[in-house]
């Protein structure tokens, strides 16, 4: 009873390198305190992919990407980059090799331009076709506004302008930690209008979204969290509406559990 | 006549203490550090500069190009060892790590080099003399402090709102968090912000060296809390800030000497004081608390 | 991950809530036992140990203090050596019109706790690294202020007068015992305050300070009355300092080497305890005897050994000696005591105050 893509077999959605994940997450432990977070996940984002976390308030979805990008260490479990295992590495030094998050709130720096907002993610970018010059390309308006300073933009605007800061890193893996938080439809619509342009250069995304909609619209492949574990993966084709409601919500029939899972803690216990 | 020239020493006196204040401020408003030490630091400075002239020969204006870098690098080191752990643990850990360091180092001056004072360049005609215009009578050295000043905020000021590594400090000072997601160590960062503010103050220990004396105790008993004063009334967060509350720190200084010629250091305190309570975030500041 | 699957089958009434593990009725006594002995000490020893246990004696009592600030309430001050020179000022004042200093000493101090609430207004909006720079700056404004005055002293100032008439060793014997009974007294303040409701409040506010708020304590006024019993205690402090050095000097009493001094013996034994500022004294005093003539070096030692202590054991002392034993000299927090012992429902649990 469960409704996962078999990750053994390449699929159609997976472009690039074959069967060498970009980004691999192997049985991830994490404790908030004395609180466990996240149960046990385990995921493998393949160069090309969009691939979507997706689950309630609290689900653990935040933490997963934080502590993918260094800002929170494991309890127990591995983060590997292109095969090589990134766990105890400082975030910097991840945001180096090119894990890069989009942090959720956008946490621009607000005393500082857009522009510099922009200059400072450059700092120690990777090499790459994303440059300053690019971003105002591919967001028109930010090119006459950058030298304004951040805290005076919308949150649309600011979104925008973090999602720019990360790209002119290069970074091989971006995090998009709930891009549509705080922000109207149209304004979404147009920020998850610009990932084809993203993904086109190489990018490989991971995101986090509370929005199913917009996650089943733009994900190649997906999984759900509730309470720090996985109740849901695979691709948007092949998972029903109702499947992944029962998912999200954690209800009775729910489908638990996917392949390498092996923890038999009952739910919601 | 003698008001007004009160008015102009207080200002020129400005810059002095707009060099002891402006590491405070970046210290400060980077990383939140209230670091008891920076006065001590400055005397370290100064007798570092003493050093150079009476061993070694290098000519008293010249002093500064050893001692700057010197102390720039101190700086670094101690904040990358000493600070940075205090400011893991909290602001009382900073306070108490700080506090240490000050004692240390006062103590030690004491122990290795007697509580004699030292000055610089007594004698030197940069140092005693004074130009007159109309009936004011100018200092050189005051003048030449307060120009010192001057270049060097600019310096601070193109540094931090052009360089890279200005923008890291700011954007650190923003967010250190999502300065990491960018790829920089904001260890280093603040590293680097240390290193700038020590070798200011150092400079400012040098002139104090110069304007008054050293010794020991200079650092608590005067530099600390002028640095303060300028800081605070000036305004945290505003480079340009801390020359103006050097300046008015000065001034009133200089009023109270006029009103009472012992009441100099009180009219001054007193000034701070009144800025602590009315209004905290100080003269430039737009926000409403710190 | 199981919770407690039945409700406990035990009346509550069995257990019961101590304030510690034995009964302080013994360290009730072998205090009272260690107070008697001290206070023999003029008897038996000579006057220049009890000099030296003079020094002790204010250092403690400046030390819980400051403990009491920056332990409980949260307050790190750098400026406590307002209220040591206040103190010592006060007895001179009243010393000059006739009083004899040690009837002084308790008018001095009270003097000192009314002193604190205006300066407590100016500073309590502010928060931590402004607030411990204005301590600083308003010590140092005091003492230019004071020394504005030549009748007490100006800059140099003045000897205490009204003690001519005792003998030396009488007068010895008179300040130590004062000295005893500052420090005894203070610390049975801090230890009643702790235990109080006053104290409940504190350590709410040590824990989680929004939460206290919200859950209706006091805050700022406990953090007040806090503070003015810090500035009486620092005052009685400067007074005995005073009454001990025969003479009251703006620069020797308003140094801020006494905050540097009280802090470090705190942070060294152990903050947020009572024994705590005992073990720091102990160590301040024995670093300050063994090293007294290499002149500097022991304030030297004591600053490098604060650094370390603050860096790398921040509980001090005393900290590194209670995670072990469970041990309180002053027990001010509470222990639940179940009937049935460890082989029933639950160990005892841990110290409620706080854990530290």
């Amino acid at each position: 009873m469960t409704a996962t893509a078999n990750l053994d077999q390449p699929s159609a959605d997976r472009a690039g390198t074959g069967d060498t994940p970009l980004l691999e997450v192997r049985d991830l432990v994490v404790h908030h305190g004395q609180l466990l977070a996240l149960d046990s996940i385990s995921l493998r984002v393949f160069p090309g992919e969009v691939y979507a976390m997706i689950g309630a308030n609290g689900a653990g979805k935040s933490t997963l990407l934080r502590t993918i990008a260094g800002l929170h260490q494991p309890t127990t479990g591995s983060i590997l980059l292109d095969g090589s295992d990134v766990t105890t590495l400082r975030p910097e030094r991840r945001a180096r090799q090119g894990i890069v998050l989009v942090p959720e709130g956008r946490r621009l720096f607000e005393s500082l331009t857009v522009e510099e907002n922009l200059q400072v993610g450059a700092s120690y970018a990777r090499q790459g076709p994303w440059t300053i010059e690019r971003v105002y390309e591919l967001f028109d308006w930010m090119r006459g506004r950058r030298h304004q300073r951040a805290a005076q933009l919308s949150g649309g605007e600011q979104q925008t302008v973090a999602i720019g800061r990360a790209l002119v890193a290069n970074p091989r893996a971006l995090l998009l930690d709930e891009l549509s938080l705080g922000l109207a439809p149209v304004v979404v619509q147009r920020l998850y209008g610009a990932l084809p342009q993203i993904l086109a250069t190489g990018v490989t995304v991971l995101l986090v979204e509370q929005d199913v909609s917009q996650a089943l619209r733009v994900a190649s492949r997906l999984q759900c969290l509730l309470e720090g574990r996985t109740t849901l993966e695979g691709r948007p084709a092949d998972v029903t509406a109702e499947q992944v409601e029962a998912a999200y919500f954690g209800l009775a029939g729910a489908a638990v559990s996917q392949p390498g899972e092996g923890s038999e803690s009952s739910w919601p216990g | 006549m003698a008001w007004v020239n009160a008015i102009i020493q207080g200002v020129l006196t400005g810059g002095l203490y707009a060099l002891f204040a402006c590491g405070l401020s970046l210290m400060f408003g980077v990383m939140k550090v209230v670091n008891l030490a920076h006065g001590d630091l400055a005397v370290i400075g100064g007798y570092i500069a003493v050093f150079v002239i009476t061993a070694i020969h290098v000519p008293v204006l010249w002093s500064f190009v050893i001692v700057v870098p010197v102390m720039a690098l101190i700086g670094y080191g101690l904040q990358r060892t000493l600070i940075q752990g205090a400011l893991e643990r909290g602001v009382l850990t900073t306070l108490i790590v700080t506090l240490g360091l000050s004692l240390v180092i006062e103590n030690a001056l004491l122990q290795f080099f007697t509580a004699n004072s030292r000055g610089i360049g007594a004698g030197m005609t940069l140092v005693t003399g004074s130009f007159t215009i109309g009936s004011i009578q100018l200092a050189y050295l005051l003048v030449t402090i307060f120009v010192v000043a001057v270049v060097v905020l600019l310096g601070l000021q193109y540094f931090l709102s052009r360089s890279k590594y200005g923008r890291l400090i700011r954007a650190t000072a923003d967010d250190r968090e999502a300065v990491q997601l960018a790829g920089a160590d904001y260890r280093h960062v603040f590293g680097i912000a240390a290193a700038l503010a020590i070798g200011t103050v150092a400079l400012g220990g040098i002139a104090y060296g110069m304007y008054s004396v050293l010794d020991p105790t200079a650092g608590t008993d005067t530099i600390l809390l002028f640095a303060f004063a300028a800081v605070v009334i000036g305004g945290l967060g505003s480079l340009w800030g801390t020359l103006l509350g050097g300046v008015v720190l000065g001034v009133a200084q200089q009023i109270g000497a006029q009103i009472n010629i012992s009441d100099e250091v009180l009219a001054g305190f007193i000034v701070f004081l009144a800025v602590l309570v009315l209004r905290p975030q100080g003269l430039t500041s737009r926000r409403t608390q710190s | 991950m199981s919770l407690v699957a039945e409700p406990a089958t035990r009346p509550a009434a069995d257990f019961r809530v101590t304030r510690s593990r034995r009964s302080v009725a013994w360290t009730g006594a072998g205090a009272l036992v260690v107070v008697v002995l001290l206070a023999l000490f003029p008897y038996i020893v000579y006057s220049g140990t009890t000099t030296i246990l003079v020094q002790a004696f204010i250092v403690l009592t400046l030390a819980s203090m400051w403990n009491l600030l920056a332990g409980y309430a949260g307050l790190v001050s750098v400026g406590q050596q307002a209220f040591v020179g206040l103190g010592a000022y006060f007895v001179l004042i009243l010393a000059l019109h006739g009083a004899s200093p040690f009837t002084a000493l308790p008018i001095a101090a009270i003097a000192c706790g009314v002193a604190a609430v205006p300066l407590w207004w100016l500073v309590s909006r502010l928060r931590s690294g402004y607030f411990a720079i204005a301590t600083w700056v308003l010590a140092a404004t005091i003492m230019l202020f004071i020394e504005r005055f030549s009748s007490i002293g100006g800059g140099t100032g003045l000897p205490l007068p009204g003690l001519s008439g005792l003998g030396p060793t009488l007068l010895a014997a008179y300040t130590y015992w004062a000295a005893l009974a500052v420090t005894v007294v203070a610390l049975l303040a801090v230890y009643l305050l702790l235990r109080s409701r006053l104290g409940l409040v504190l350590t709410a506010i040590r824990d989680d300070e929004v939460a206290a708020r919200s859950s209706g304590a006091r805050v700022g006024l406990a953090r007040m009355l806090v503070f003015v019993v810090a500035g009486i205690g620092c005052g009685a402090a400067g007074a005995i300092l005073a009454i001990s050095q025969l003479q009251v000097q703006p620069s020797a009493v308003f140094d801020v080497q006494w905050t540097a001094e009280m802090a470090f013996a705190t942070i060294i034994g152990g903050l947020g305890t009572i024994e705590g500022p005992i073990i720091g004294t102990a160590v301040y005093m024995l670093l300050q005897q063994t090293l007294a003539s290499y002149n500097a070096w022991y304030l030297i030692i004591l600053g490098l050994v604060a650094i370390v202590v603050a860096l790398f054991a921040r509980r001090g002392l005393w900290g590194l000696v209670d995670s072990r034993l469970s041990f309180r000299l002053f027990p001010v927090g509470y222990w639940l005591r179940n009937p049935v012992g460890p082989a029933g429902l639950a160990a005892p649990l841990t110290p409620a105050d706080g854990g530290n």
